[in-house]
This record gives structure tokens, sequence and C-alpha cells, in this order.
């Protein structure tokens, strides 16, 4: 490990970034409840889920509204209990339209009747049970947590890494996962060793928590399969194949998944639902969030139920000054929102709000073909060959400079002296790659 | 509901910025001229500062004057041209007539920098083609060196840069301090370390092209015969090699590239000074280097993560 990390330090990718992290020491606080909850049907990588409740019906803490369609998608579960006062449609501002499920909070919270720990023996009904948990990857991927369980490869699997970098600036989420439930976090990664078969456990953080850091390995000592793996702080420590890179040495090949290998990574938040699921069978129905930002009064972590309006949440931390932007996730991949009646969704973990100074949209100047983009690129890109290629539409030199392999980290754009948008021109660039690819197919 | 919507920036991420700007760059490698400009000042007179302000003035006015009159955003603001003009101005004599930075000022701003696109398009580094245009269209103005009024006490009084001296020796001291004849920025060896150190302490460029370049020149000097440290301490090898071959635009991206380059800038240097028929070779290297560039950049790149190998 310690060469692959000075070959990592040699070739100079990611970048620090300002770690903001105030609010790590701040213990989670509750949301009062919101009058009502929005759920839409779309929390997930995979198809949309299906509402399973109509106007009118009663529901509880944990009753599930939305049906996963298909396997590759996973069912969603209300956080109140109350009633349901409209299934309608909703439009984001990528321009993509959502069904939601709105519920009135009666103010109970009565939990659903049905719910009873899982009974869990072997691989099958571990699986079984996690697909009936509503968990998909937490750090903000929402890849549903019951495929991910299960490649194909499942044999050849042999380290599980908990994914505890938490490298975006200002979150603080992962950190309080670890400081508060570390039992639970031990519980999931003991149910995965165990069912899925898999010898050891990496529980991946990076050095600045500490506390974090000391809590698990005291806990860890015990337990000669699951050990700690501290990292350097640096941006993006917590993109998957840097991470695998720099925990376990391997090169996710290009186009593979990071199963290939021999990895299963999990967010370290996922794992803990896991534990907790097991423990309670109560589904995941609230997400703890980080308040931050230089517009909030109070900044805070926070429980909130999934689907609270980010309204209720910029109520209750209350405002230094007006937000001009309000990011949901962190500042480096988290996505500006243009309308604080969103819900708050299962894979967010942040929400920030900056005001009218930190809102500035820099003022782009010419390249002056420094290189700071390529040294400091996690994946050994080009951004600034890749922008000349995208420009002029030439998918061969796209394909050649692997335009494909962007993670999308923002660590370029970040970097960049003459403020030009080069994660978003290496992102249009992808997807022109990935267009013309498949119509290459057809 | 909606007084925190209607105003609400929507941008692609990231929401944040490094304080880095181009201009910051461009100040860094300001400060770290300061010391060689104040050493000329003590080693050759108030002349020498009324040579660097007429050429910086000179560069910065030609920039706006182009942007003006082609209509295109001023971008003097950038500091770019001021540290051309610096640059510029280390490459003269003090001794050199007024017109003479004009000239060059007009060479390496219009023709090398702005004709090709402005600030990260040229072809060259635009100094030191402004050097070489006048070397070669003045070469008797631009070689005559001499002490106008030290203000700081030296005894040697040579007419020539030390590397055309071959019989008289400088001290070493003297090499090191810069008391000697030469150009205003390229003589005192003390002043430009010290700005390579704030340019490695502010990040603003890597040791590789430097310490490749200089190493090369030494180590071929010892294989030659010569004296190391008079060919490093001599000419304008550290001024070349710290601020002129560092040009971001003018050379490679990458490590590997880097040491390819340096190791050129080297093997170039040593031919013309040991075996071509000009004392100083510094320029023509840098400038034979800059165009082999983009060469360079195609063929030494890094493969990126997990793109050895495709599944």
């Amino acid at each position: 490990m310690n060469l692959s990390r000075l070959k990592k330090l040699l070739s100079g990718g990611g970048v620090r970034v300002p770690h903001h992290k105030d609010t790590a020491n701040y213990p989670t606080e509750q949301l009062p409840l919101p009058p009502k909850i929005v759920l839409p049907m779309n929390q997930h990588v995979g198809a949309p889920c299906e509402p399973c409740v109509k106007k009118g019906d009663h529901v509880y803490v944990g009753t599930m509204v939305g049906k996963a369609p298909s396997p590759m998608s996973m069912h969603i579960f209300s956080s109140v209990s109350g009633t349901v006062s409209t299934v309608g449609p909703i439009l984001y501002n990528t321009g993509k339209g959502d069904t939601v499920v709105v519920v009135d909070s009666d103010g109970l919270q009565e939990p659903d009747p049905s719910i009873c720990p899982p009974e869990v023996h072997d691989r099958e009904s571990f699986i079984n049970a996690v697909s009936m948990s509503g968990i998909v990857g937490l750090g903000g991927a929402g890849f549903p947590t019951d495929i991910k369980i299960q490649p194909k490869n499942l044999s050849e699997i042999d380290t599980l890494l908990i994914n505890g970098a938490e490298c975006e600036p200002y979150l603080t989420t992962d950190n309080r996962e670890f400081l508060e439930h570390p039992d639970s976090i031990l519980n999931g990664i003991r149910a995965c060793l165990d069912y899925l078969g898999i010898p050891r456990a990496l529980i991946c953080i990076e050095d600045n928590k500490p506390a974090a850091i000391d809590l698990m390995t005291r806990k860890t000592a015990e337990d000669e399969r699951i050990s700690v793996c501290v990292l350097e702080s640096r941006y993006p420590q917590g993109a998957q194949n840097v991470l695998i890179y720099n925990a376990t040495g391997r090169t996710v090949p290009r186009g593979a998944r990071h199963t290939s290998v021999g990895v299963m990574m999990l967010n370290v938040t996922t794992v803990s639902s896991v534990g907790k699921y097991l423990k309670t069978g109560m589904p995941l129905v609230t997400k703890r969030l980080t308040v931050a930002g230089d517009a909030v009064r109070d900044p805070k972590n926070l429980e909130v139920p999934i689907g609270t309006p980010i309204q209720d949440v910029i109520e209750f931390c209350g405002l230094r000054e007006e937000p001009h932007k309000v990011i949901i996730g962190g500042p480096m991949m988290g996505s500006a929102q243009m309308d604080v009646n969103y819900p708050v969704t299962r894979q967010n973990n942040g929400l920030l709000l900056f005001g009218a100074k930190a809102s500035e949209k820099p003022n782009a100047t010419a390249c002056i073909r420094c290189g700071r983009c390529i040294n400091s690129c996690p994946m050994g890109l080009s951004p600034l060959a890749i922008r000349d290629a995208y420009v002029k539409y030439d998918a061969d030199r796209l394909d050649a400079l692997m335009a494909d392999l962007c993670i999308g980290c923002g660590t370029c754009s970040y970097v960049c002296p003459a403020k030009r948008p080069l994660t978003q021109s290496v992102t249009l660039a992808k997807n022109f790659l990935k267009t013309k690819r498949n119509r290459g197919k057809n | 509901m909606d007084k925190h919507t209607s105003h609400l920036v929507v941008s692609p991420v990231p929401h944040i910025r490094s304080a880095l700007t181009t201009r910051r760059v461009m100040g860094n490698v300001i400060i770290a001229l300061l010391p060689a400009l104040l050493a000329s000042t003590l080693i050759f007179g108030l002349r020498s500062l009324l040579v660097v302000a007429v050429t910086t003035a000179a560069c910065v006015l030609c920039e706006y004057l182009w942007c003006r009159i082609r209509r295109l955003p001023n971008t003097v603001g950038d500091l770019s041209a001021v540290v051309t003009g610096l640059l510029l101005a280390f490459n003269l004599p003090s001794t050199v007539p007024l017109f003479l930075p004009v000239i060059g000022a007009i060479t390496a701003i219009l023709v090398v920098k702005e004709l090709f696109g402005g600030i990260g398009c040229n072809f060259a580094n635009p100094a030191i083609v402004g050097r070489i245009t006048l070397a070669v269209s003045f070469p008797a103005r631009m070689t005559s060196y001499f002490f106008p009024a030290p203000l700081v006490a030296c005894d040697a009084l040579t007419g020539a840069t030390p590397l055309a001296v071959t019989a008289e020796k400088l001290s070493l001291l003297d090499l090191f301090l810069g008391t000697h004849g030469g150009v205003i920025g390229e003589t005192c060896a003390l002043a430009l370390l010290l700005g390579l150190i704030w340019l490695l302490a502010t990040r603003t460029i890597e040791l590789t092209i430097p310490l490749v370049y200089v190493g090369t020149v030494a180590v071929l000097s010892a294989l030659c015969g010569q004296n190391v440290l008079y060919q490093v301490l001599s000419g304008g090898l550290l001024l070349g090699a710290i601020f002129m071959a560092t040009d971001y635009t003018t050379s490679p991206f990458f490590r590997s590239g880097k040491i390819i380059f340096g190791l050129g800038l080297g093997i170039i240097t040593c031919l013309i000074r040991f075996w071509g028929n000009m004392h100083e070779g510094v320029s023509y290297s840098i400038l034979i280097m800059n165009l082999l560039v983009p060469y360079i950049n195609a063929k030494f790149r890094r493969t990126p993560m997990g793109g050895g190998t495709r599944s």
C-alpha cells in the first residue's frame, strides 16, 4: 500500500481542497416533523417505482408507497404516518419529469404494524431482506444495494471496501455515522462478510477524521477480518476507482465494473443502514444531511424524513443572508437547485446554501496551457485536449483520449486558473462519445 | 414559499473554485523576478531600471493597443504582458539605446503572441524571440556590456559576458553575486535562485525543467572538460532555465516530457557554447525546444488510470 501511495503522490492526481468541515463535531439533530412529505418515485439508478397507494390512503411510517417494477430498482417507503394527498407529476430542473406521492403527516409517526426484523440465515434470505430495505448507494450514487451485493463474480470478491472517505468539502454525515452508529456499521459489515462469503473488509477513512479513525480502530481491534485503512485527505479520495487504487493498489480496467478487480464497495452510511434494517426491520425512511454554507445561520447535521421539502430544512436552520445558490450534495459534485420546494431524496447527504458572493460565476478567460487540469486529474486524463477534440466533434480522438473514463469529480475546473468550465466540457464530450458509440452499434 | 426561488443561481459543478487566477500566477512570476531587478539596479545602476521600465511599458501598451484596435476584451489585467516585458528587459544590456526595447516589445507581443491568438497560443516564448530578433538585428548594441555606475564595490571591468572571456576568469563569488558584465537580469545567480524558491513555494512552476536543464549542462560540461560551476553560473543559463524555459504555453505538460525538454535544452546549449561560433546558446536552445513542444506532448503522455487494459 505504501508503494501505491508513493506512486499516487508522484503522479500528482487529485487536489487539496479546503475542508470547511465545521460541522464535524455537531451531533445529529432531529428535524421537527414536516407537515407534508413529497416522495419522488425515482430516487435511485434504474427504473422509477410505480406508486402503490392512491389518494386518500392511510400510510404508516415504513409503509411501501412506491413499488420497484424490476430488480434494477428499489422500493420507496413513507417516512411519516398520515394520508396520501396527491399522486401526481413533478418537473425537475433537468427538464425530466417524475411521479411523486405526497403524504400529509398526522403527527403520530405510527410505525407500520407489519414491520418486524427480517429473518436472515443464508445468502439468499440476506439479499431478499436488503431488497426490501429501501437502501440504495447513500453516498450519492443511488445504486440499488441489493443489486450491488450480488455481482456475477461474487466468489471472486476478496475485499469489502467501506467508503468513509467523505472527500467532499463541508459534508460531515459519514463522519457522524462513524461516531454515532459504529455498531450498526459493524453489524452491516459482518452481515455482508458472513452471508456473502467475503474474507475481509477495509474501512477507508480520510485522515481529516481522527475521531472516527480512532473509534473504528478500537472497535475493530478484536475482529481480524475488519481493519481501518487511513487515506490522505485529497479530493477525490472517495471516488470509486481512486479509492480502490489507493486502498488496494488495484486498477479498475477501462469500461469494467469495480467488482472485476475483486472488490465490493459500499458507502459507510449504506452499510450502517443495512445493519440497522437487519436489527429493526424498519426500511430506510430518514437521511442525515449536513446543512452548511455561508448563508446558513446555524449549520447542522440533521436527521430528515426522506421527502421533506428543502424549504422546511432551510427554515429550521435559519438564514444569515438570502441564499443565491442552493446545492444538494457537496460543492464539488452536488447539483444546484432552482426550486426550494424540491424534496430531500435518499441519496442526498448535504444541503449547501451559498450567499451572493459565493454564488458568483467566475469569468472564464483564455487557457494559458499551464497543465494543472492534466496533472491534477485523478484518472490521468487531459481535460484540455478532450475539450479541444469535443469542440471539433472528433469521436475518434475522444476515444483515444479515453474521455469515457471521466468520473466528473470537478477537479479540473476547480484548479483552472483561467476558470474555464472544463468539467462541463469533458462531461459533454463523454456523453457525446457514448451516443456515438451506441449509434455505431445499431 | 417562492421567495428564495426566483433568483437562485443554477450552474454546473464544481461550485467552488481555487483562489488561483491567471493574474495571480503572473503576479507570482513578477514577484520572483523582483530580486533580480534589485540586483541589476545595484550592479548596473539606475539606467537598467529605465530600460526595464521602457520595455515593460512598451509590452503592456502594445497589448493594450492590439486589444483596442481588434475590439477584443482588454487582457492587460492578466499581467502576462508585464512578465514578458520584464523578461525581455532582463535579456538586454543596460547600455542599450531605448528604441531597441520598443522593437523587441513589438516583436514579442505583437508578432509572437497576439498574431498567434494571444495568451496561451504563442508558439515560442515571446521574450526569447524578442531577444533573438534584437541580437540578430543589432549584434553590436546587444553585446556592449559594461558597468555604468556600480553601486557595489567590484573590481572586474569586463566588456563582455564571462563566457566570451575565456582567458581572464572571474572569481566564483563574483559569478554568484553577478558583479560582472552581462545583460540586466542574468548575472546575479543569488537573486535568480531566490526567485526560483518563490516560484516553487507558491507552486507556480515545477522544479523538473530547471533541474534537468542545469543538470544536463553541468554533466556535459564535466564530460567536455569545462569548468562546471563556471558554465552553470555564467551567461543566461539560470535566467533561461528558471524563468524562460518554464513558460507554461511553451513547455510540455507531463513530467516525462519535461525531462526530455530539459535534456534537449541542455544538449543544445552545450553544443552552441562549446562548438558553435556564439558564446551564448540559451536563447536559441529554448527557441528550438519551444518549437518541439507539441511533438513532445504528443509522444510523452500519461496513460489514464485503467486505460492500459480494456474489457
